[in-house]
Formats: C-alpha cells, sequence, structure tokens
C-alpha cells in the first residue's frame, strides 16, 4: 500500500471524519495532483506555518474562491502544456454551499477541468457548528438553537449536486467514508471524464453532531442505510448508478446516536419531526431506486 | 511608432507587448474597452495567452492567485465597485507575494452610484500591500505597463501592482501615442521564473496560516518589500528611459517646481491640467509650480520632502475624501513632513468628485486660496476643503 499523501500530525479532531476523506481521495489522485481548499477545518488542521500534512502541491487563499483558484491554476496548467496534472478542490460545505457558490458556479460554467471535493459535515464547524446550507432539517446547531420555539434548523438540506447537474457538470456524486471502495472509484472516474466534476462527501463531524468518537464510521454507514445520503453518480446529467441499500433502516437508528437530534426523542411534536425526516429518506429511496 | 488610439485600446496592446501567461478579467464602466480590447487580441491570435471571461472581479483575482502560484505571469483590470468586491483578495494576494499586474481605472464609489472619474476606489485600498503608481496620460499608463512587471516580479519585491489609471479622461481618450516594441519591452523585462509554483515533482504548501508568533514577521516582510521597491522604481524607470527614450522622473515629478513659492501637489490626468494653469499663472508673475506624485504606495517621502522643502505653501489637490478626516494624500503628506525641519503651511482640496469636470479655472482659485494661507497664515477652516460646492445643489 502507498503512503499516505495526507500526513500525520494534522489537528484534526480524534474521530473526525474530514481527513478519512482527505486520505481517501488522495489516495486514488496520486501524486501527481494539486489541491486548492477555502479557509475551514480542513486547512486549520493541516498547514499551521510552518508545518503542513500536505505531500501534493496545496494551495489556500480565501473562504469563498477555491474554484477560482483552482480555475487559475488550470488555465496556466494549460498554457504551460501540463494537463496531465490532476486538479482538485477539497472544501467543506460552508464554503460550497453558502460563500463560495457564485465560484463553483463560474468553474462549472466555464468547463474547467477540475474535480470539486466537498467534504460534508453540514454545518460551520470549524467556527463552531453553525447552521450552513447544507444543515439537514431539525438539526441543533449553535445558530439554530433548539429552544421553546424552536426545534432546531427549520430549513430543508440545499440539494447542491442538483445544482452541478443543472451546470451540465459531465460528472456529479455523492459518497460516504464508510464505503471507501466506491469513493475511490468515484474520484478515479472524475479524473477521467474531462471537464468539472463535483462529488460530495459524507463526512461526520464529532464535536458538531455530537457522538461518541469511535462510532464515526458507524455514523457514516447508518446515514446511507437509513436513505437518508443516497449515493449515486450522474455522468453527462444521466443518473448511471447508485449503491443499493439491503437492509433500509429506520431514520431513528442513525438519529438516536447524535447530539445535534436528541432534543427530537423529548419534545412535543418530536415524533412528527422524526416522520418528516423518515419521509425525506423514503423519497430519496424511491427517487433513486436505492432498494430495487 | 506614432500613432493615435483609443487608451483602453494602447492599454490592451500595452499588455500584448508584455506576454502575459494568463488574463483573466471581469467586465466593469469604464474599464470595458480594455478587456473587449484584449479580447480581441486574444480572437486574432495576436497574444498567445490563456483568457477567461470569469463570473465576478472577487473571481478575476482569485483565479489570478491560482495561475500566478502556478507560475504564470497574470494580468487583470477593474475599477471602482469591482475593486472594491477583490478587496479580501487584494490582501491575499499581497499576502501570499504573488506579482500580479492590474490596471486601474479610476473610478467613483457608490452611492450615489456614478460611473465617472475620480480616485476613491484606488485610495481606499492603499493599505493593502500593492504597489500604487499614478499615470497623468495614457502613454505613461502604457509605459508603466512592462515597468510594473519588472518591479512587481524582482526577486526582493515580489509585490503585486497596479497602474491607476483615471475612467473616461484617460480610458476614452484618443491621443497620439508611442506604441511599444515587443522586442524592446523583452530587454527590459525578463521572463517570470518564480522560485515557489505548484508543482507535483516539488510538493509545497501555499496559503497556510500564521499563529501570532509568525505573522508580524510576514507584514515585517512586506513592508521591507515595499522599502525596496522605492529604489526599484526609480531604477527601472531610468531603464525604461535608457531604451525608449521616455522618463516620467520615477518616484515623483516636478514642473516649475525650483523657485515655486506656490507648490501644488497632485497626481493622476488632473496633472495635465494643473500644468497647463502653472503655465498660465506663471505668465501673470505668480510663482506657482507642481510637484506631480507618480509612486503613492510605497510613498515617497524623502523624495517629496527634498521638493517641497523650499515652498512657502503647499497646496493637495486630490480626488477623494476620507469622510471624518480630509482626506489621503493631503493627511499621507502632512505625515512625512512632520518630523522635519520643513515648516511649510500645507492646505488640501477634494476635487472632481463623481466625475465633476475640473477645469483651469478652478486651479486658479485653489492658488488663489493657498496664496492666501501663504500672506495671512493657516487656519484650521481653511486646511481643508471640498472644493466646488454648488450651494444651490444642497
Amino acid at each position: 500500500m502507498q503512503e499516505s499523501l495526507f500526513a500525520p500530525g494534522h489537528r484534526a479532531c480524534a474521530g473526525c471524519g474530514m481527513p478519512i476523506a482527505i486520505k481517501l481521495v488522495l489516495d486514488a489522485a496520486g501524486p501527481n495532483t494539486i489541491v486548492a481548499s477555502p479557509t475551514g477545518c480542513l486547512e486549520v488542521t493541516s498547514t499551521p506555518f510552518p508545518e503542513s500534512s500536505w505531500k501534493v502541491p496545496w494551495i489556500h487563499s480565501l473562504f469563498e474562491n477555491p474554484a477560482s483558484v483552482a480555475s487559475g491554476i488550470e488555465i496556466a496548467l494549460k498554457k504551460f502544456g501540463r494537463t496531465d496534472i490532476n486538479l482538485l478542490v477539497i472544501a467543506g460545505d460552508g464554503s460550497t454551499f453558502d460563500i463560495g457558490i457564485g465560484s463553483i458556479s463560474g468553474m462549472f460554467d466555464r468547463g474547467h477541468n477540475i474535480t470539486y471535493i466537498c467534504y460534508d459535515n453540514e454545518a460551520y464547524m470549524n467556527t463552531g457548528g453553525q447552521r450552513s446550507g447544507s444543515t439537514p432539517f431539525y438539526a441543533s446547531t449553535t445558530t439554530t438553537p433548539i429552544g421553546t420555539q424552536s426545534p432546531g434548523n427549520l430549513v430543508r438540506k440545499k440539494d447542491m449536486p442538483a445544482i452541478a447537474v443543472a451546470h451540465g457538470a459531465p460528472y456529479v456524486a455523492t459518497a460516504s467514508i464508510a464505503y471507501p471502495v466506491d469513493l475511490r472509484r468515484k474520484v478515479k472516474r472524475s479524473l477521467e471524464i474531462k471537464g468539472p466534476a463535483y462529488i460530495q462527501i459524507n463526512a461526520p463531524c464529532i464535536t458538531g453532531w455530537s457522538y461518541a468518537e469511535g462510532d464515526t464510521i458507524e455514523l457514516a454507514k447508518l446515514v446511507v442505510e437509513t436513505c437518508i445520503c443516497p449515493l449515486y453518480e450522474y455522468v453527462n446529467g444521466e443518473l448511471v448508478g447508485v449503491k443499493k441499500v439491503r437492509n433500509k433502516r429506520p431514520v431513528e437508528d442513525y438519529l438516536k446516536t447524535q447530539g445535534r437530534y436528541k432534543h427530537l426523542f423529548h419534545v412535543e411534536g418530536g415524533e412528527e419531526y422524526i416522520a418528516n425526516i423518515q419521509a425525506i429518506a423514503d423519497r430519496n429511496a424511491e427517487k433513486f431506486g436505492l432498494l430495487d | 511608432m506614432m500613432r493615435v488610439a483609443e487608451g483602453s485600446y494602447a492599454i490592451a496592446d500595452a499588455v500584448r507587448c508584455c506576454s502575459p501567461d494568463v488574463v483573466s478579467v471581469y467586465p466593469i464602466t469604464p474599464q470595458t474597452h480594455i478587456v473587449e480590447h484584449l479580447s480581441q487580441l486574444v480572437a486574432n491570435g495576436e497574444l498567445d495567452c490563456e483568457y477567461i471571461n470569469v463570473d465576478s472581479e472577487f473571481s478575476s483575482l482569485s483565479s489570478l492567485i491560482g495561475a500566478s502560484a502556478a507560475g504564470a505571469r497574470t494580468y487583470t483590470s477593474t475599477t471602482s465597485q469591482g475593486l472594491a468586491l477583490m478587496f479580501e483578495v487584494l490582501y491575499n494576494a499581497s499576502g501570499m507575494r504573488l506579482p500580479i499586474v492590474m490596471t486601474t481605472v479610476n473610478r467613483a464609489l457608490s452611492a450615489p452610484l456614478s460611473i465617472w472619474n475620480d480616485q476613491q476606489d484606488t485610495f481606499g485600498v492603499r493599505d493593502s500591500g500593492w504597489i500604487q503608481l499614478y499615470a497623468e496620460n495614457v502613454q505613461e499608463v502604457m509605459d508603466l505597463t512592462p515597468q510594473l512587471y519588472r518591479i512587481s516580479e524582482d526577486p526582493d519585491i515580489l509585490t503585486p501592482s497596479m497602474a491607476c489609471m483615471d475612467g473616461y479622461i484617460l480610458t476614452h481618450v484618443y491621443e497620439p501615442v508611442e506604441f511599444l516594441d515587443p522586442g524592446l519591452v523583452k530587454e527590459i523585462l525578463p521572463p517570470f521564473s518564480p522560485v515557489n509554483v505548484l508543482d507535483p515533482e516539488d510538493p509545497k504548501t501555499f496559503g497556510a496560516f500564521a499563529d501570532p508568533s509568525w505573522f508580524t514577521e510576514f507584514r515585517y516582510l512586506q513592508y521591507k518589500a515595499m522599502e525596496r521597491a522605492l529604489d526599484l522604481i526609480g531604477k527601472v524607470d531610468k531603464e525604461f528611459e535608457e531604451t525608449f527614450g521616455r522618463g516620467y522622473g520615477g518616484l515623483i515629478d516636478t514642473y516649475q517646481a525650483d523657485d515655486a513659492e506656490i507648490l501644488l501637489v497632485s497626481l493622476g490626468s488632473i496633472v495635465g491640467t494643473i500644468k497647463d494653469a502653472v503655465d498660465v499663472l506663471r505668465k501673470e508673475g505668480i510663482k506657482v509650480g507642481l510637484v506631480k506624485i507618480r509612486s503613492y504606495r510605497p510613498f515617497p517621502v524623502e523624495a517629496l520632502k527634498e521638493a517641497l522643502k523650499d515652498a512657502s505653501v503647499v497646496a493637495v489637490i486630490e480626488k477623494d475624501v476620507s469622510v471624518g478626516y480630509q482626506s489621503a494624500l493631503l493627511t499621507d503628506i502632512k505625515g512625512a513632513l512632520y518630523n522635519t525641519s520643513i515648516r511649510v503651511p500645507i492646505v488640501g482640496f477634494a476635487v472632481g468628485l463623481g466625475g465633476r469636470d475640473v477645469a483651469m479655472k478652478q486651479i486658479r482659485k485653489i492658488v488663489e486660496n493657498a496664496s492666501k494661507v501663504k500672506d495671512e497664515g493657516l487656519e484650521l477652516e481653511t486646511e481643508f476643503e471640498i472644493f466646488g460646492v454648488n450651494p444651490e445643489c444642497l
């Protein structure tokens, strides 16, 4: 097995899903790769000057611009005839779903040959767990706290992969750190297909989701087995593959192990909220044919 | 070759002569003609570069951060609101020591919305770590373009730079200009060969975060590089003059300043009008002269001390206001002279805001006001004035 291109010694929390995702992505991409990242957990845990965990060239500029930075790298490499180099953006969901979406839209629109990877932990975890456009229904975050007047987040999770598909991005996929073979295959496929690609990786956050640190992979598996997070891939706008779910689990199995959903099991109306989440999972199962 | 050309076309051609690898632009009035001409040069095969039309000014400068880090010579252009949208990226580019060159067209900042010229936009980013040179006419902006690449890309400088040119007054004017010869440009501008590039053969980390035990030193090194640029700007101006026969005096230039009692200090295209006014006033026996600021950042303190030391009164004329305290150039010049033995009253006039025309008669009035200060002394209320306010509009 090759040495990981993401070196140990980084400052990510024990049990964090993000570095697991990064290692798998870099395993698939290999050393002939350049990575651009925004400000966020990945940046602050991997590059405290003068140290770095990156064994591939890596650049961080700002929170909302890695897609633009990568666009510039791509055309510079084109000018120098170095189109053999894999070019990745690796960004969190705050940068991807919210503040950087204009830059991403531009990158998709112009058709740059870049694979954009979002490690999705469903909130602004680097700043203490505030709600992002990726935060799912009823999750308690530090800016959608539960209270007498609030059952947590009341906005649906933005469908970022659908936005990527709508841009005509030739490759769009979702993946999970609990399915490493599937994840690596998708990264490789994205790099084989010319043009912009978007891969969204579910990556549990131990502090923001509030669970026991040994449960990261178990949770990443449960979110798929409940059909809350369907794993699929689109090529040229067509759904070409889904990860089948053999034993569909009730969403309670996923929700009950996390502090961010704890209130759903004791507040008034909690059963209805859980039923709403179950309905989302059921719709996913039907829409993507996860159970066939 | 001398030809009549539109300012924007001339600038685009000067950029062509510098052989940028990557041009990334977003259109905004009155900068649009520059990007239109550049895209046409690319379409005609006359400029061999990667050219992209991006989704915002924020993205244009962001993409150049990536391109420059990958080893490319880079170019963009913007103005006003576009420059304001870049604010965050400006500091990032200079902090990462990426020698990006930008033609910054000067235009007022909203609100109220104005597409016309003043210099509020570039003065507003004076602390962003970019070299700022201001041009009097189209030829000077053209000539500055290769000079700025030479300065910015110098391994001892590695600091981005902007050539500031007044919107419409210079971008849309047709005047005779000497076009640059790409062969001669190569003589003064070596290829960009950065030491640190994004390269999988030699992986490096760019843009790491610095905790308090490192941050100050990063700023200190930027500050020292900007100080070194003071010398290099003059040196490159001389090199350019030796090669092309046109020199501009380096950091500052002077006009009828040697025996002047009243010294006007200004920058940008208004300098042309002021020179004409000086000629007329001199004929009337008024001892007035001009100091033209070319380099605003780095600020040429020593050159200014030398130029202003014998004046009886200094009048600063600029197209910006610091709402709350006077204006940028005025306070900088006062600051530069304070800890010296030079004791000259300094007054300031904010003119031409939002594109209001500044004609010779306004310059004459400013000289009259300055003359009164010379004779009667400085009062607090005469120190700074937003000049030419029309009471009927209030």
